[in-house]
């Protein structure tokens, strides 16, 4: 301790003893290095992070857009897939009842026309057959009278000649049947 | 002290003269009334000019790919910003003290590292002053922050420790309030001061010691000068780290002591 003292009176500096004007040059120094990071420096390096990070977040966020704009055409071309797919089915199954109508339709007009012709064939026949028994009833009583006659005219003694008679008036009803029947 | 005073009993002998502590204290370049302007205050200024230039054409292009020059600064001011003020105070208003740890760390870091740069070679805390107004404003800005966070509260918080039985309490919060407000301003102070003043002494007695060894007669004694500066250049890279080391832990103190104040009930 005393030489220490001796020091101290030698002029020796204490080391812990601060100078004055030191402080003052470091505390102003201090003041305008303060000064100078808060207005320019912390700005310009939180600018540059805000601006790096807006670009990484809009790269981001426009990537998300095109990714949800994909899905919703994905899902559009789905749906109008589906619908598609649906109308084909709907027009394939119009198409087989319409078809199965055609036919049945047609399958019945066939019944019903062969049936209509088959009535008419019947209509005719009768027609034809009443006129074919009316015409004959007509023709028998003439012939049965023309045949009576002849016989009677004739002579009916003759056996021979009135197997003749009988003979022709056959051939003759043959004949008129051959020409009617021409 | 008997350290300090050991050159004065020896300066008679016409042995080693070690360099003393008032060596560090340069003659001033020119004297304004009591004020001297030395080269320390030349550095303290150049400090400002060569951070304040560094970061703001670092910063200037603003380019969204940086330069290197650029990368350089943003990693600088990344590693405050975010391996300090957010890991360590955190939350939403970590922002509002970068840019006080910031000029911190950059200014005791560059006052630091000229004790590494031949030439210049005097860290600017060795000289006490700086590193006392440094910690007086830490500890004014902790303290101010801690009272309008927690009004008058405050006081109660960060004296009284949660959980510790009654009959304790007039043994501990003596303890705390000097272990909080009182030894705190000092040891963030000296420590920085302590580091770099030893530091410098190192150089100067290494380069006295060579210097000494070198001008004796003797050969073997001269070439024992080689051991000495085998050993100065070990000490430089251990000081060189020392000077960054000092940097980092006087901002990490300031943003836990901060911390420490806006947390206070939380502690």
């Amino acid at each position: 301790m005393n030489e220490a003292i001796i020091l101290a009176a030698e002029g020796e500096v204490n080391p812990i003893i601060p100078n004055i004007w030191e402080i003052v040059v470091v505390a102003i120094a201090f003041a305008i290095l303060m000064y100078i990071v808060v207005k320019k420096v912390v700005p310009a390096f939180e600018k540059i992070y805000a601006e790096r990070a807006e670009a990484i977040e809009g790269g981001i966020a426009k990537a998300e857009e095109a990714q949800a704009e994909a899905t919703a055409a994905l899902e559009e071309y789905k749906q109008q897939l589906t619908e598609a797919r649906t109308e084909a089915n709907r027009i394939r199954d119009e198409a087989r009842s319409e078809g199965a109508q055609i036919l049945a339709d047609l399958k019945e007009k066939a019944a019903s026309e062969s049936a209509r012709i088959t009535e008419q064939a019947h209509v005719q026949i009768e027609a034809e057959r009443a006129a074919a028994v009316t015409s004959l009833r007509a023709e028998v009583g003439t012939l049965a009278t023309e045949l009576a006659g002849r016989i009677v005219g004739e002579a009916l003694t003759d056996d021979e000649r009135s197997a003749r008679v009988v003979d022709r008036f056959l051939a003759d009803l043959e004949s008129e049947n051959a020409g009617a029947a021409k | 002290m008997i350290a300090l005073a050991l050159p004065a009993t020896t300066q008679d002998e016409g042995g080693f003269v070690a360099p003393t502590i008032a060596e560090t204290h340069l003659p001033p370049l020119f004297s304004i009334g009591s004020f001297d302007f030395s080269k320390h205050t030349l550095l303290v200024l150049l400090s400002v000019v060569i951070i304040a230039a560094f970061f703001m054409i670092a910063a200037k292009k603003g380019a969204m790919v940086p330069s290197k020059m650029q990368f350089l600064g943003e990693s600088a001011y990344g590693f405050v910003r975010n391996s300090i003020g957010k890991d360590i105070i955190g939350g939403r208003d970590f922002m509002k003290y970068v840019p006080l740890l910031f000029s911190i760390f950059f200014f005791v870091l560059i006052n630091n590292i000229y004790g590494a740069i031949p030439l210049l070679q005097l860290p600017t805390f060795s000289h006490v002053g700086g590193a006392y107004f440094l910690a007086i404003m830490v500890w004014f800005i902790w303290i101010g922050v801690g009272f309008k966070k927690h009004g008058i509260k405050y006081l109660k918080l960060a004296t009284v420790p949660s959980g510790v039985p009654w009959y304790l309490l007039p043994l501990i919060i003596p303890i705390e309030i000097i272990s909080n407000f009182l030894v705190r301003p000092i040891t963030h102070s000296l420590r920085l001061f302590a580091t770099m003043l030893a530091g410098h002494l190192i150089v100067m007695v290494a380069g006295a010691g060579i210097e000494f060894l070198v001008t004796q007669e003797n050969i073997l004694l001269q070439g024992t000068s080689l051991l000495v500066l085998a050993g100065a250049i070990a000490m430089y890279f251990l000081e060189a780290l020392i000077m960054v080391l000092q940097a980092y832990i006087f901002v990490l103190l300031t943003a836990i002591y901060i911390e420490g104040a806006l947390h206070a009930d939380a502690h």
